[in-house]
This record gives C-alpha cells, sequence and structure tokens, in this order.
C-alpha cells in the first residue's frame, strides 16, 4: 500500500515539475496545484496507511486510533493551496491581459530598463 | 500575564479589521493607532523578556507538545519591536506615498494582516502554526505587491508569487517529513528529541535540514534563489517596497535561526562548508547586482540579497558569537534598509524620478535629506561608529576566531562594493547639479511631514543603536544564547507549560 502511494505521489510531483518547466501562464499554475496535491499525499503517508478508526476517544481504544494530526495538517494545507490557486488564476488572468500574452518568457518589461 | 503575549497578534487584527471602515481619514487614524498599540505592546514585551526571561502561552489551555505554543524569548521580543516600529513609520509614510486609490482598496487592513503574519512567524513555537503564519504574510504581501495592477506589478508579481509558493511547498514537505521522523511538530519537543537522535537516523534529519534551508533560501533570498526579488521589489510604491525589503526576507533569517540553528544543530555541522559557501557567493552576487544598478529601487533591492549574505555567514559560523553578530546586523539591516528605501521615495518625490541619471542637486534642495542619506549609507558600508560597523566587527571576529579567512575576506571587499555604490548615489542624487530642464516639484507642508519624519525616526534610532552598542550587543549575545542552548526554551515550554516529562 505504502508503495502504491510513494509512487502515486511521485508521479504528481513529476508532472507538477513538468508542468511548471513549460511556458505558458495556466500551465504554471496547473503544475502549481499538482505540486500542491502531491504535498498532500505525501503528508497523508506520514501515519500508516491500514485502515484504522477514527480518532474519538472512548468510542475506540487507543491502539485502533488513527494519528488525526497529519489529517489536521492536510486540511489546512488544502484550504491554503485553494486560496492560493484562486489568487494566482486572478493574478496570470490580469497579467496576460496587461501583457496581451500568456507566454511567461515575453514577461520581461520588470527586468529592462523602465 | 500569560495570556498578555497575545497582544502582538490581537492587535495587528484589529486594526486590519477596524481600518475596512469607508471614512478616509478615520482609516488612517485607525491604523496609525493600531500601529502604535503595536509597538507598545512590543515593547512590553521586550521588558519583561530583557532579563532572559521566556513568557510561553498555550493557546486553547491545550498543554504542549499537543496545542499550539506562542512563545517571546529575546529574540522574538527583539524581532517583533523592530517589526513594530518599521510599520509605525510606514504607516505615517505612507500617508504621501500611497496614492488615494490603493487607499481605498484597503491597503491599511491589508498592512494589519501583514503585521499579523510576520508577528505570528516571530511568537509561534509550533512548526506547523509557522507555515500558517508565513502564508498569512505572503498571501498579504502578494496583494500589496500587486495592489493598483501597473502592468509591471503584475508581471513582477507573478514571478513573486510562483516561486514564493513553490518555497512554501518546500517548507511543507519538510514539515510533513519532520512529522514522520520526529512525531511531533512543537520546536522545544523537537529540539529534545532530534538531540537525542543517534548517528544512525543522522543521514534523515541532515536531509531534513537542507529541505528547510531551502525553504528559507527561497523566503530569504539566498543564492541562487534569489531571482524573485530583483525582478519583483522594485515594481509597487515605494512605501511597500521599504517595508517589504525591510521585513520580510528577515523573516526567512530569522526562521533559519529558530528552526535550522535551534532544532538541527548537529546537523548543520554537516552543513557548514554549503552554509558558508552560499553566504559568500550570496555577498558577492547582491552586490555585483547592486553595482552595475542606475535605478534606485533596483540598487537597493540588489543590496537586501547582499545584506542576506552577511546575515547568513553569521549563522554559518555556528558559534554564539557569530549569531550574535547576526543578531545585531539584523537589527542594524532593517533599520538602514528601510531608511534607505524612505529617502529614496523623497527623492522621487521631489525629482519625479529614481532613475539616478536623472536625479541630481538633492544636497542643495533638501540638506537635511543629504545627511539622513549619509547616515544610513555609512551605516550599511559599515562606519563607525554607526552600527553597520559594531555589526561587521561582530561578525569579523567570530570569524577569525574560528579560522574562516575565506568569508572575512569576502566581508569585507563586498563592504567596500557597498560603499562604492552608496557613493554611486551620492555623487549621482546628491552631489551633482540637477539634470537640466527638469522642475523639481514642491513638496506640500504636510506631505514634507510624512516623508521626512519616518526617516529621520529611523536614522536616529540607527544613530543611537551605533552610539550606544554595548547594551545593544548584549541584548543580542542573549538572543543568540537562546537559540545556542535551547534548554531554557525547553523547558519554559515543556515543563513549566506543558504536560512535562
Amino acid at each position: 500500500m505504502l508503495i502504491i502511494f510513494a509512487i502515486t505521489a511521485g508521479v504528481v510531483f513529476a508532472c507538477g515539475v513538468y508542468l511548471m518547466l513549460r511556458r505558458s501562464m495556466v500551465r504554471l499554475i496547473i503544475g502549481l496545484s499538482l505540486l500542491t496535491y502531491a504535498v498532500n499525499l505525501l503528508i497523508f503517508s506520514v501515519d500508516d496507511l491500514s485502515t484504522r478508526a477514527a480518532p474519538i476517544i472512548d468510542a475506540v481504544s487507543e491502539e485502533q486510533m488513527a494519528d488525526p494530526l497529519p489529517q489536521a495538517l492536510i486540511l489546512t494545507a488544502i484550504v491554503i493551496s485553494f486560496g492560493m490557486l484562486a489568487f494566482s488564476l486572478a493574478l496570470a488572468y490580469r497579467a496576460s491581459q496587461a501583457a496581451q500574452t500568456d507566454n511567461i518568457d515575453v514577461l520581461q518589461s520588470t527586468d529592462r530598463d523602465m | 500575564m500569560q495570556q498578555f503575549i497575545v497582544l502582538p497578534l490581537i492587535i495587528p487584527l484589529l486594526m486590519a479589521l477596524t481600518a475596512l471602515v469607508r471614512l478616509r481619514s478615520f482609516r488612517r487614524r485607525l491604523a496609525l493607532i493600531g500601529a502604535l498599540a503595536n509597538l507598545l505592546a512590543c515593547i512590553a514585551l521586550l521588558i519583561i523578556t530583557e532579563t532572559g526571561n521566556i513568557q510561553v502561552s498555550q493557546m486553547g489551555g491545550h498543554p504542549a507538545p499537543y496545542g499550539i505554543s506562542l512563545v517571546v524569548d529575546p529574540l522574538s521580543a527583539m524581532m517583533l519591536t523592530i517589526t513594530a516600529i518599521i510599520l509605525f513609520t510606514s504607516v505615517i509614510y505612507s500617508r504621501t506615498a500611497i496614492d488615494a486609490n490603493r487607499e481605498r482598496f484597503n491597503y491599511y487592513p491589508l498592512l494589519g494582516c501583514l503585521l499579523l503574519g510576520i508577528n505570528l512567524a516571530f511568537m509561534t513555537g509550533d512548526l506547523f502554526t509557522l507555515y500558517v503564519a508565513f502564508e498569512i504574510m505572503l498571501m498579504s504581501s502578494f496583494v500589496l505587491l500587486t495592489l493598483g495592477g501597473e502592468r509591471g506589478q503584475l508581471e513582477g508579481g507573478l514571478k513573486y508569487v510562483i516561486l514564493n509558493v513553490v518555497g512554501s511547498t518546500v517548507f511543507l514537505i519538510a514539515v510533513g517529513l519532520t512529522y514522520a521522523v520526529a512525531g511531533t511538530l512543537n520546536l522545544a519537543d523537537l529540539a529534545q528529541r532530534l538531540a537525542g537522535v543517534g548517528p544512525e537516523s543522522r543521514d534523515m534529519t541532515t536531509v531534513l535540514a537542507g529541505l528547510f534551508l531551502l525553504a528559507f533560501g527561497i523566503k530569504a533570498a539566498i543564492f541562487p534563489l534569489f531571482f524573485w526579488l530583483p525582478a519583483s521589489y522594485h515594481t509597487p510604491p515605494i512605501a511597500i517596497t521599504a517595508l517589504f525589503g525591510g521585513l520580510l526576507t528577515k523573516v526567512g533569517v530569522y526562521s533559519m535561526w529558530r528552526v535550522l540553528v535551534m532544532v538541527f544543530p548537529n546537523e548543520l555541522v554537516v552543513l557548514q562548508p554549503l552554509l558558508l559557501a552560499l553566504a559568500m557567493l550570496t555577498m558577492i552576487t547582491g552586490v555585483l547586482g547592486a553595482v552595475a544598478q542606475m535605478e534606485l529601487r533596483r540598487l537597493l533591492s540588489f543590496h537586501i540579497i547582499s545584506q542576506i549574505g552577511y546575515l547568513l555567514m553569521g549563522t554559518a559560523l555556528l558559534t554564539e558569537a557569530g549569531l550574535a553578530g547576526a543578531v545585531f546586523f539584523m537589527i542594524h539591516v532593517i533599520l538602514a534598509k528601510t531608511a534607505l528605501f524612505y529617502i529614496s521615495g523623497i527623492a522621487y518625490e521631489a525629482q519625479g524620478s529614481y532613475d539616478l541619471k536623472k536625479l541630481g542637486g538633492m544636497r542643495k534642495m533638501h540638506p537635511g535629506v543629504a545627511l539622513l542619506f549619509l547616515l544610513a549609507a555609512f551605516s550599511l558600508a559599515g562606519l563607525p561608529p554607526l552600527p553597520g560597523f559594531w555589526a561587521k566587527l561582530l561578525l569579523i571576529r567570530a570569524a577569525l576566531e574560528i579560522g574562516q579567512y575565506g568569508v572575512v575576506a569576502v566581508a569585507l571587499v563586498v563592504s567596500l562594493l557597498t560603499m562604492y555604490s552608496m557613493v554611486k548615489i551620492w555623487n549621482e542624487a546628491f552631489w551633482k547639479p540637477p539634470a537640466a530642464g527638469r522642475a523639481a516639484a514642491m513638496l506640500t507642508r504636510d506631505d514634507r511631514r510624512s516623508l521626512f519624519i519616518p526617516a529621520s525616526v529611523l536614522v536616529i534610532l540607527i544613530v543611537v543603536v551605533g552610539l550606544f552598542a554595548e547594551p545593544m550587543i548584549r541584548l543580542s549575545s542573549q538572543a543568540a544564547r537562546s537559540i545556542m542552548e535551547p534548554a531554557l526554551y525547553v523547558e519554559s515550554v515543556l515543563v513549566e507549560n506543558g504536560v512535562g516529562e
């Protein structure tokens, strides 16, 4: 189970990095969101992936409980990455409007003299 | 008493919320009151922790290491206070330097959120909360950077956003793996557990330290991860550039101290050659980039990178003396850098350009500003008796003590080049006669007040820190000690306020 998980996370990482290295702004942002998914998978695999019970005190004995912390971390990370994604999409849209292109290589006006 | 330490979080939040009001004059006044209240609270914390005593508060009453701990030790208190000073001056400066339109689109609430993120990063005793603090800070900085939506801002903003989100992703990976290895994210608990790690699992923890170095390196803009900084920092209005240039990269350096030096001291020994090499390269590339620039904001942006190199140098020495030098340097560089950005903003308001070729004659027009510039620039370059000299003296002495002569040579040459680029600004903007056909804009009384007061306050602080270096060095040493010897920190968080051993 863990090995499948590791390979999946690795493949998602690779896809994300590949997309981020493309020149298109849209692909860049899709790649970025894939990266954050891959991280979430990685954090999920921190607890062992057996089918343990929900961590409710008194209802489940301590040995059978799943570790709730990785799940809490993922939940927070999902919310944050959602906000980031929304913001970067809006920013990319405005930037592509201003620059009349979605090719990142062309966005050099800030590196030259103004 | 313990709950008192949440004030630096509550006040920025209130400041952000109240500054949402639609009445313009109210908005400014509320922001100013918020910044002042935050400054007073931080000074109070500094006085409380000055004797080396550590304030801890467990959020929600859950004992450490299970809850979220807020910890204010001498280093945190120093960083909080200096941040509060910069933010307070920034609010005054924004009166003139931020246009009405940006102000209307919630400039002040964003400042409040930014302050909240920075303060949380300085106070948290927990790795995941540090991640959240970074995100709060980044999100507000993204919006501040692109507020106004000019083309340069959008392009620079895109690069800034993407590279910083990648940095956060690396940080999150490191946090997840740390939890897998150590089973805790509380910094005090981590420091204790990782100190007991045997050599057999040292490889894994060294990889973790490397990942944290990468993540904080992107935030702190060290070589070769700094490319987002010169691409974006010169695009927003100068008040925002000054605030970012003074504070944001320094939060990355602070996190290096808090996480790498405190939690991973044994792993850093393995990474030391890498750290030293990075410090030298950061200093050199930063200053060479600055020397090549003819645009004030870009020149100063490259200097941010070069100064980060000095901070990294103090960190890489891995001695208490080195870290104390770095802490002192941090205080000095935040003040000097922000002051220089403020002064270049005054030059812009007076002459309508940041281009050194188009500026000129500032010495005759504004002799007071010329004096402010000289003091701040000399401090940055490291002339006695200004604090830049003491900071560099401490750093170089610490490096000589452990025989790192290469880094000393680089630090001295970079100082010289810093002086060279400061002289270039002086010659072009202040000394040479004004360019023909350029009418000087008249600054109104009101503008003068809001532009000159912040710059003067910072320069006066620089001079005071330089003249009374002894108590500041003592404070810095104490802050460095609280990082290098975390026993007291661990005890305060875990034993006195946690479940104990």
